[in-house]
């Protein structure tokens, strides 16, 4: 077992990109992502990692900078938060479709305007059809975990692509906590060194991110949603040996009391550890109720979805993001298309809240619980969603 | 779980102090969460920072609104903010203050108990300027043992390198001096 | 005979879509693009090979007798060699004729 210490969740991040012995970072820096990155530099300042450190002039140029490392076949990292991510969006898409392997921490923040530095999920919604493996991590440990994670699967020959990793803003990053650190020889046994199925090379040249008319285009692009849809088998089997080596075991989906209740909370990122809290308040009340969260973003994992509700007769689903026009949330979204016509479909009710790190205690899940219970009883189709804690809804 | 709430100015080192008692708390083998309140860095602005300690995974993230602890690094903060809002029926509100405790608490009409400690002068004595956070660090740990004092030594050394001798006479004098009102 | 690139199914195509062998776009007909042949009159030629250096297509050759012609395969037609040739020994001739 490695040393168990208290350290800002975004120190640890930054020590576990060490511990991946990455070759390059590049990065812009944008708050809440700022210490990851700080600390990151002052790694490779004081000769503690050895890479590459790309002071680049913005983000556009931080992915543009990964793209070409990771098309090398070297080890490249990054991170940013919410117009970080809108500036680099052109090549966030493109490096998937490139099938380039990288490892990139979103410290979730709200999309302006207006200008918010806080947290929410608006700028991973942003890039949810990016093409990117996407999970999310409840508290620090999970943070640490999944950088290594997150190199693993997107270099395992059979995946090849790049992995997001979403991470609370403040909420998460900025928190002290402990996290215990894997030994050198655990990360080893779990992350192989990075064998590319191609890279460039002037021995072996290939041409990467041609042009592909109507002809072929089809074909590449089926190929990479293939490869993002089949990368779950490689997924769950990267957590397993995850577990065998450090003893923690990690799920697409997290239940927690969730095998007998009627009402299930489903909740994405750090919010399902306060609201796993509601859950025993509720369950102390004689409410019968339990929590799903969500790790597995992309590839959404709709066989575990149908399978973990089976029994549950509603749902509450928290989003803490909007889909401007669209009915709901989109973890909402995604859920009743999984859902859509199965034997026994639960009803789906759906909150908004926590944006722009809007606190949400125990007490508030208590009442989305309670509001979720009127609903369902009257009538649980007339509202979609439901803004919780808006002045004036 | 206990629940403590810092309540400082801006660069007066309260994310620190609840940085510095979750990492004790953390060498001890138990559970430690500090944070601070989220917004942009405002130096002298009124700022809030929290910490929990349990012995069991802290698994809440919301900010603190019902502390078992209130720790004021500042004292003209007390007439400013209120400081007690929602303290616990047995709470403690441990403040930096020139005054008695019970000035303190005719003057702002406190119930819970309170301990008072002189931070500016012992700060201003010990590391020739009036930064609290290590000091009052010594009055909180007179008023309620959340962690122990040896524990919180090297956390210390480790965040203050040359400077922690000085700040650890501070923090062992507060904790001498401090005045227990309860 | 190999599968052109739009045979391939989705399962066959390289991942990423990158392109293995290198220098395949010699593979690709451009010389039907032309509608003008540059024809060369050699008592005129002085074999200086400007047409080859300005030719943008890599599309003239020279031959055993030290004269240059284009290799229809890949000429567009384009005239560039015609109109940079110093002795005006090259003439841009209808594809029809």
């Amino acid at each position: 077992m490695g040393k168990r210490i208290g350290l800002e969740v975004s120190l640890s991040a930054a020590e576990a990109v060490k511990m991946a012995d990455v070759d390059c970072i590049a990065a812009y820096p944008i708050t809440p992502q700022t210490h990851i990155v700080e600390h990151l530099s002052e790694l490779v300042n004081n000769g503690e990692l050895d890479a590459e450190f790309i002071p680049v002039e913005s983000e556009h140029s931080a992915m543009s900078v990964c793209a070409g490392i990771a098309a090398v076949g070297a080890r490249a990292f990054t991170c940013t938060s919410s117009q970080g991510l809108a500036l680099m969006n052109e090549i966030v898409h493109i490096v998937s479709s490139m099938r380039l392997p990288m490892v990139m921490i979103l410290a979730n923040r709200s999309l302006s305007a207006p200008i918010s530095i806080w947290n929410d999920h608006t700028d991973v919604m942003s890039v949810r059809d990016c093409g990117w493996v996407q999970v999310f991590a409840n508290n620090g440990q999970e943070v640490f975990d999944h950088v290594l994670f997150g190199y693993r699967v997107a270099e395992s020959e059979k995946v090849m692509l790049p992995v997001m990793i979403h991470v609370d803003g403040f909420i998460l990053t900025h928190v002290i906590e402990p996290v215990e650190f894997w030994e050198t020889e655990q990360v080893e046994r779990y992350l192989p060194e990075f064998k590319p199925v191609h890279a460039l090379h002037p021995d072996r040249p290939v041409t990467m991110g041609c042009i592909a008319g109507p002809p072929i285009f089809s074909e590449v692009k089926v190929a990479q949603d293939e490869a993002l849809i089949q990368s779950k088998s490689e997924i769950i089997s990267a957590w397993k040996e995850l577990g065998d080596i450090v003893g923690r075991n990690y799920k697409p989906i997290e239940g927690y009391k969730h095998e007998d209740a009627e009402t299930l909370f489903i909740t994405q990122g750090c919010f399902g550890e306060t609201v796993s809290l509601a859950v025993d308040a509720l369950r102390d009340e004689g409410k019968s109720v339990g929590l799903l969260m969500d790790r597995l973003w992309r590839p959404f994992p709709f066989e575990e979805f149908r399978q973990a509700v089976e029994n549950a007769k509603s749902l509450i689903v928290i989003d803490r993001a909007i889909s401007y026009g669209g009915q709901g949330g989109p973890l909402a979204l995604d859920l009743r298309s999984a859902l859509y016509k199965e034997k026994n479909e639960p009803i789906i009710t759906n909150f908004i809240c926590g944006l722009a790190s809007r606190d949400v205690t125990i007490d508030d899940f208590k009442n989305i619980y309670n509001r979720s219970m009127e609903k369902i009883k009257v009538n649980p189709r007339e509202e979609d969603f439901e803004y919780y804690g808006v002045r004036g809804k | 779980m206990l629940e403590i709430r810092l309540h400082g100015r801006g660069g007066q080192g309260a994310v620190t102090s609840a940085e510095l008692l979750a990492q004790a708390a953390i060498k001890e083998g138990k559970y430690g969460q500090a944070f601070p309140s989220f917004g942009p860095e405002r130096r002298g602005a009124p700022v809030v920072a929290f910490c929990r300690i349990d012995e069991k995974q802290i698994k809440i993230r919301s900010n603190i609104n019902e502390p078992d602890i209130v720790l004021v690094l500042d004292p003209s903060i007390l007439r400013i903010v209120d400081v007690a809002a929602g303290l616990k029926g047995d709470g403690i509100l441990v403040t930096n203050t020139k005054h008695k405790a019970d000035e303190i608490r005719k003057e702002l009409n406190l119930k819970c108990k309170l301990a008072v400690v002189n931070a500016n002068g012992i700060a201003r004595e010990e590391l020739g300027l009036p930064i609290t956070n290590t000091t009052m660090l010594g009055a909180l740990l007179k008023a309620k043992a959340v962690v122990s004092p040896d524990s919180l030594i090297e956390p210390l050394r480790e965040r203050f390198g040359r400077i922690a001798e000085k700040n650890i006479r501070a923090f062992k004098r507060a904790f001498k001096e401090t005045e227990l009102a309860f | 005979m190999a599968k052109t690139k739009t045979d391939l199914s989705w399962q066959e195509l390289e991942i990423g879509g990158i392109v293995t062998n290198p220098g395949n776009a010699a593979e690709y007909k451009t010389g039907d693009w032309r509608s003008l042949r540059p024809v060369w009159d050699t008592k005129r030629c002085v074999k200086c090979g400007a047409c080859y250096i300005f030719c943008p297509d890599a599309a003239i050759e020279e031959t055993e007798e030290g004269y240059f012609e284009a290799n229809l395969f890949h000429c567009k037609g384009c005239g560039i060699c015609a109109h940079e040739c110093p002795t005006q020994s090259i003439t841009m001739v209808e594809e029809e004729e």
